[in-house]
């Protein structure tokens, strides 16, 4: 892999793609910082500084230029159940701890350890959010009238079909114009955003979150921060890795961690959600060109001073229009390969991936979903290796155990259960342990009784065979362990 | 008589083996020069991504020397290039609009479950490039 870029490289090693393609981003992103600001039940402004403000300062403390951080639909469903009961100032106070966990798993090398989350989770988690962000948008159909049906169905025809003709503009933002169009031009009286939330035409101000600073708050923030601060680098993550494959050059997890975190805090402060990285802006920004760290500088600020100046326009956007651009993420953010290979994907890899789905679903939280499936995956691949073979075969009088597979605290019971203690009169026994390896203290214990059972019965047991780790083990521990 | 020589490859161990045949095919010609394209699908780079998390994958920089090593033992002339497309019809356009006298592809891909979502492209190729394709299998 070529070196990191140099911080002058990073910024302007690109600024024509990046000045271009983060402009693009920029109109990409005002219809989704509204959208997943209703999904969070905050106002549109609540999105739209977080964009603003996590696209800005990610520029300069991210560790993968190139890529886009905002609000996402990912974050804003985490979110549902503390702004729905505490309201937007606990978010604010939740969206600051979450930066502070954030930088703690940078610094504790925790958020490398993510790049160990199981190839099934991380497909649990893509399709979970896919189907979380539809099924949120359903609400807005209830008690809606057909120009509901006809503007999102409207939507999505221009989304899926105006690429043919040019993919210069970004689509969801034609589509976005004309359903405005035709809703302020046939007048109908449909939901629009100056409904969801007063657009404010100004920039972000500075305040601290009117929380009582206690116990008390900090117990009901936490859980949502800690829910917020993985979800949030889990996305990043898997973002920095589709970005770091796009273009073909590494990037720091770490600092990208860390970066992360102090994006939140900052936006935190400055009244915007907690965020992360985006699959799909990211994409749109390095298909538009754009690599460097300029273009997510560029997306931020051209997003503020387009609310600042065209703030009335927002907020007659219709909300179907919205809710088809939300529809047109959840199909892009699904990963449809993954039901196509289902037969030929293992079959415990599916349960996997099906019951990250499931979990999600059912309790909404994607980090509860991420941490259920990592757990399964542990105890199928324990369930996989603590499978320990034992073949006897008579030598010459001597009886040859041949042991194949990991010894260790789960194995080692049905091991015992299931031993052939029938030596057919052999007077010494052979254990060949060439195959086998020791792991922990239960390994060698279990070694200790099987040897004691055979010479209560006056047989001899020689243990041969064992690597050099597993011996070593052996030695260290063998007949200390079980006094009684 | 195959001097523009057209070999499009995706890295793979099997597609090393193309570019094998593609020296071979070379050195039968007076002048010829072999020019390597690298089809990207931008619009896959989600789902391979997630297909190979975990795995232990080379970057396309690491794949293009080991080819561009090949190339430059057996002394033929070449160019390298990164195409971004849908593999099969960027490749067949690439090909019409350049006029080579041959293409050369491998008749598998990555693995079997990028072929499953990609599909072949050595048919596209086949079906619709107009020259002489070869097909290493």
């Amino acid at each position: 892999m070529r070196n990191t870029l140099t911080a002058r490289e990073a910024w302007f090693g690109n600024i024509k793609g990046d000045i271009m393609s983060g402009i693009v981003v920029a109109l990409a992103l005002i219809p989704e910082a509204i959208a997943f600001s209703i999904i969070a039940g905050v106002d549109p402004m609540v999105g739209l500084y977080a964009s603003f403000i996590i696209s800005v300062v990610i520029a300069f403390v991210g560790g993968r230029p190139g890529m886009i951080s905002g609000a996402t639909g990912a974050m804003a469903l985490v979110m549902i159940e503390l702004v729905a009961e505490h309201g937007l100032e606990y978010l604010l106070a939740a969206t600051i701890l979450t930066g502070f966990l954030q930088i703690v798993f940078g610094i504790t090398k925790l958020a490398k350890l993510m790049k160990f989350i199981p190839r099934s989770v991380m497909v649990g988690f893509v399709n979970a959010l896919a189907i979380m962000i539809f099924t949120s948008q359903l609400e807005h159909f209830a008690g809606a009238g057909w120009m509901m049906y006809a503007m999102v169905l409207g939507a999505l025809a221009i989304i899926y079909l105006f690429p043919f003709l040019t993919k210069t503009i970004p689509s969801p933002l034609i589509a976005i114009v004309v359903i405005t169009v035709v809703a302020v031009v046939t007048n109908t009286n449909v939901q629009t955003v100056g409904d969801m939330g007063q657009i404010t035409k100004a920039f972000p101000p500075f305040l601290i979150p009117a929380v009582p600073f206690s116990i008390d708050t900090l117990m009901i923030i936490f859980p949502y921060s800690l829910a917020l601060a993985i979800v949030g680098l889990v996305e990043s993550l898997l973002t920095a890795s589709i970005v770091d494959e796009y273009t073909d050059t590494p990037s720091n997890k770490n600092r990208e961690a860390n970066g992360q975190g102090i994006a939140n805090i900052v936006t935190g402060f400055f009244g915007g959600m907690a965020g992360c990285a985006m699959i799909g802006q990211s994409v749109i920004n390095v298909s538009s060109g754009g690599r460097g760290r300029l273009s997510s500088f560029v997306a931020g600020l051209v997003l503020i001073f387009l609310i600042v100046f065209m703030g009335d326009i927002v907020s007659q956007i219709p909300v179907a229009a919205l809710v088809g651009v939300m529809i047109m993420v959840s199909i892009g953010t699904f990963d449809w390969g993954s039901i196509r290979t289902l037969r030929i994907i293992p079959f415990t890899d599916n349960v996997v991936m099906i019951v990250t789905v499931l979990t999600v679903i059912f309790t909404h939280n994607l980090a509860i979903g991420v941490l259920t499936g990592v757990l399964l995956s542990t105890i199928f691949f324990v369930a996989k290796i603590s499978n320990v073979k034992v073949k006897k075969e008579m030598k010459e009088n001597r009886m040859v155990y041949y042991f194949k597979g990991e010894l260790f605290f789960a194995s080692v019971t049905e091991l015992l259960d299931d031993f052939d203690y029938d030596v057919e009169g052999a007077k010494e026994v052979i254990f060949e342990l060439n195959q086998a390896r020791l792991w922990d203290d239960s390994a060698v214990a279990a070694l200790d009784k099987l040897v004691l059972k055979f010479e209560q019965q006056e047989v001899n047991v020689y243990v041969v065979g064992l690597n050099k780790s597993s011996s070593e083990l052996n030695a260290k521990l063998s007949n200390k362990l079980s006094s009684h | 008589m195959y001097n523009k020589i057209l070999l499009a490859t995706d890295g793979s161990d099997h597609s090393l083996r193309t570019v094998d045949h593609a020296i071979q095919l070379a050195k039968t010609s007076d002048n010829p020069i072999i020019e390597i394209i690298y089809v990207k699908d931008m619009t896959k780079v989600k789902s391979e991504t997630l297909n190979n998390w975990n795995q232990v994958t080379t970057s396309l920089e690491e794949r293009f020397s080991t080819v561009e090593k090949k190339v430059k033992e057996a002394n033929v002339s070449y160019k390298m290039k990164v195409l971004n497309g849908e593999p099969g019809p960027t490749v067949v356009e690439y090909v019409n609009k350049n006029q080579f006298d041959v293409v050369i592809v491998g008749s598998r891909g990555l693995n079997a479950l990028q072929e499953m979502v990609l599909g072949s492209v050595s048919h596209k190729v086949a079906k619709r490039a107009n020259c002489p394709v070869f097909i290493i299998k």
